[in-house]
């Protein structure tokens, strides 16, 4: 277990939280709930945390799969430097932002999966994760090809030396080609 | 089109009817809450959200009872036994088990969350009516007290309560939240990214499904969906709705009567539960099989060959086994496809050092001392479809691409020892075997093989048995110089095979050209594992070379998902 890296399941479990505590406030809004107004609170901080963990962060180890179009959620989210690559004020945040959803029931379900987020988020801080953002590879230069390769040959192909090529009579097995006509000693 | 039919068909039914089974049920019960007498009053209250939130809940039932069966894989292997006799279409269904598991997780969890809103929005408007907030019909009945000869409809009996504190104050409601957040966290660790590279998390995480499962079934248990009772003399709803202050008085209205739903739950997943159960008790009986070592070898490019013995152990061409061993890991299961042959006294896998689990071991085997035992290993199938159908054909194409080629292994020697044995399955009279890589690194031991069998072929004169090509995709310049010095070698620079090795893909015309040719009237059967890409390509030679004439050659193409 010593190499899993936390935050990535922070990250799911977040979005989730999001996503649930968006549905949750607009149901409570929608049924005119009592205390509508902690449902109104909590699609705004739906909104918020997905747009924040909608980006995944690059992993440490392997290959790390982006979500379709995450490039300028990324950009927004780099840009707050230290706050959101730090994931101690990620969790901390999550934790924060939570609480109000726990009053009115259509939201309590979202405040409790963001609460759990907020706990995986600690651990991964403590293990010292941190969120990079996944830039594009800038393409690598390629082997620049020369000119010459666009002109003919100037040397001929590569060939043994001419005393290998000789057929030798003594080890004709060995020899680089085989003679289309017999070229034996005249012997009439 | 036909081909889609043979491949696709069956599947495709199957999900057309549990998706049918599901509207079905959905529809039903919806108009059961939505129409039925009894709930009258219930809906006075509530409104269409007591049908929304039924109606899923049998949907829910129904699937909570299907998405166990898929993953005992072991029951799964027994069913597959006992079909020999129906067909490959039906075996190569029990096949598909996880696609189906994971596409009933996903009902399960839509229906949970159109069961949790519409209960939300039940709970809000039940306290609303004790409160008074709605019509006198709704304040009438919601102050129906469990006492003297009332019985109560709205579970909201104080007025000083809120929702929240209801929901955690009742069976139904704390045991919804607990099944809820396991589900919820069941599924953000199954996601494909968590999966593939911390799978520990999510099988662990899965494990919330125990909890899930025993919310489940107590969830019902409040019966706090009540409907009315049959009272003596009757209570006519439509009649007695506008007449509240008569209640009791006149004899056309007594006082109504309530009580809650029967929990019916239970009845749904307890079948699925025990399987289960047995199941998980299978594997770890498996487990403790005794798995001894025959043979440990290390071959070249980091693969490790182990030759293993289990009592009682009878596998098919192709299958695959789950291995797991404690000094690594007590609780990883990983799968291998295994490359003997039935007509060995063992079975054995090759093993590519490709994740931390198979490096461990790799690293663990080579610490060995000379003919020490290897580590303790649990061996647990073997499973997947057996690919019987290499031996009803005249004449064989196989067509293995890249790590596709390793169940081909199994086929070939499982073939050669047939033909030894003059065994009378076997149809099979001569065999083309196309094997695409990019490289054959990892795939030395699998050139070995093809070494072996080239050479007692030779010395029983059948030669013309087996042809092989190989094709590397993967070459480059210091490749083809390489080829171009040795080109006179009497055996390929590359396998060490007297087959030269080809560079490129092969062309398939050339190819089916040449099988036509050498082999004018029989039935060949191409046998594919590897890319779909390929597949398309070669089912479209098949049909295109596949002459008219039934005299004439036939080609069938069969791809197996090894």
């Amino acid at each position: 277990m010593g190499k899993i890296e936390w935050a990535m399941w922070a990250n799911e479990q977040a979005l989730a939280a999001g996503l649930i505590l968006l549905t949750g406030g607009i149901v409570g809004v929608a049924g005119q709930f009592r205390d509508w107004e902690f449902a109104a609170y909590a699609i705004a901080a739906g909104v918020f945390v997905c747009l924040l963990e909608y980006p995944r962060g690059k992993r440490n180890k392997g290959t790390s799969v982006e979500r379709t179009g995450q490039y300028c959620f990324t950009v927004c989210v780099k840009s707050f430097g230290p706050l959101t690559r730090n994931y101690y004020v990620r969790a901390f945040l999550h934790a924060a932002i939570c609480v109000p959803g726990g009053f009115i029931l259509a939201t309590v379900l979202g405040c409790v999966c963001l609460g759990i987020a907020s706990l995986i988020y600690l651990a991964a801080a403590i293990r010292g994760e941190q969120w990079e953002p996944i830039l594009p590879r800038k393409e690598s230069a390629r082997k620049p090809v020369g000119e010459s390769i666009k002109l003919p040959p100037q040397n001929p192909p590569p060939r043994p030396p001419a005393e290998m090529r000789r057929k030798r009579a003594e080890d004709l097995e060995a020899a680089a080609y085989v003679n289309p006509i017999a070229v034996t000693a005249n012997d009439d | 089109m036909g081909n889609w039919i043979i491949n696709h068909g069956l599947s495709s039914f199957i999900l057309v009817v549990w998706m049918a089974i599901n509207i079905f049920l959905f529809l039903w019960f919806y108009f059961f809450y939505d129409l039925g007498d009894q709930f009258f009053y219930t809906r006075h209250i509530l409104g269409s959200a007591l049908a929304w939130a039924r109606a899923p809940a049998a949907v829910l039932n129904f699937n909570c009872l299907l998405i166990l069966l898929p993953v005992c894989r072991n029951l799964l292997s027994l069913i597959r036994g006992s079909f020999m006799c129906c067909g490959r279409t039906m075996r190569k269904q029990l096949d598909k088990n996880i696609s189906f598991h994971k596409l009933v997780a996903y009902m399960i969890g839509l229906m949970t969350a159109v069961h949790t809103i519409a209960h939300f929005l039940n709970v809000e408007w039940y306290y609303n009516s004790r409160l008074g907030k709605y019509d006198d019909l709704s304040m009438a009945l919601s102050s129906l007290d469990d006492s003297g000869n009332t019985t109560f409809l709205n579970p909201i009996r104080s007025t000083t309560t809120t929702p929240t504190l209801l929901v955690f104050t009742s069976v139904a409601g704390i045991t919804g939240v607990i099944i809820t957040l396991s589900l919820i966290l069941i599924i953000t660790s199954s996601m494909e990214v968590i999966r593939r590279s911390y799978f520990e998390v999510f099988w662990f995480t899965h494990h919330l499904f125990i909890v899930f499962f025993a919310g489940l079934v107590i969830h019902g248990a409040g019966r706090i969906v009540r409907s009315q009772t049959t009272t003596n003399p009757p209570h006519n709803a439509t009649f007695c709705k506008d007449r509240i202050d008569d209640w009791g008085k006149i004899q056309e209205c007594p006082v109504p009567q309530f009580a809650g739903g029967f929990p019916q739950t239970w009845m749904w997943v307890i079948g699925p539960m025990i399987l289960y159960v047995c199941e998980r008790l299978l594997r770890f009986i498996r487990y403790m099989q005794t798995v001894k070592y025959r043979k440990i070898v290390i071959r070249p490019s980091k693969v490790l060959e182990l030759q293993l013995v289990k009592n009682g152990f009878k596998m098919d061409v192709g299958q695959y086994v789950f291995l797991n061993c404690p000094a690594i890991s007590q609780l990883e299961w990983h799968p291998f496809t295994m490359t003997s042959a039935p007509e060995e006294d063992f079975f054995s896998v090759h093993i590519r050092s490709v994740g931390d689990w198979t490096q461990k071991l790799i690293s663990i085997v080579e610490q060995l001392p000379e003919g020490a035992e290897g580590p303790k290993m649990g061996v647990d199938g073997p499973f997947g479809t057996a690919s019987e159908d290499v031996f009803d054909y005249e004449v064989a194409m196989l067509v293995g691409a890249g790590i596709g080629v390793t169940p081909f292994a199994s086929i070939l020697k499982s073939i050669w020892y047939k033909f030894k044995d003059s065994n009378p399955k076997l149809r099979t009279r001569k065999i083309y075997f196309y094997w695409l890589c990019r490289e054959t690194h990892a795939f030395e031991w699998f050139a070995d093989l093809l070494q072996l069998l080239e050479r007692e072929m030779e010395e029983r004169g059948m030669g013309s048995f087996l042809t092989y090509k190989l094709y590397l995709t993967g070459w480059d310049q210091s490749h083809a110089n390489h080829v171009m010095v040795h080109a006179d070698a009497d055996t390929d620079v590359v396998t060490g095979l007297k087959q030269k090795t080809n560079y490129g893909r092969p062309n398939w015309d050339k190819e089916f050209e040449q099988v036509r040719k050498e082999n004018p009237t029989s039935v060949v059967g191409t046998f594919l594992c590897g890319p779909a890409v390929l597949a398309t390509v070669l089912s479209k030679k098949c049909v295109k070379y596949t002459d008219v004439d039934p005299r004439k050659t036939k080609f069938y193409f069969n791809k197996e998902n090894f």
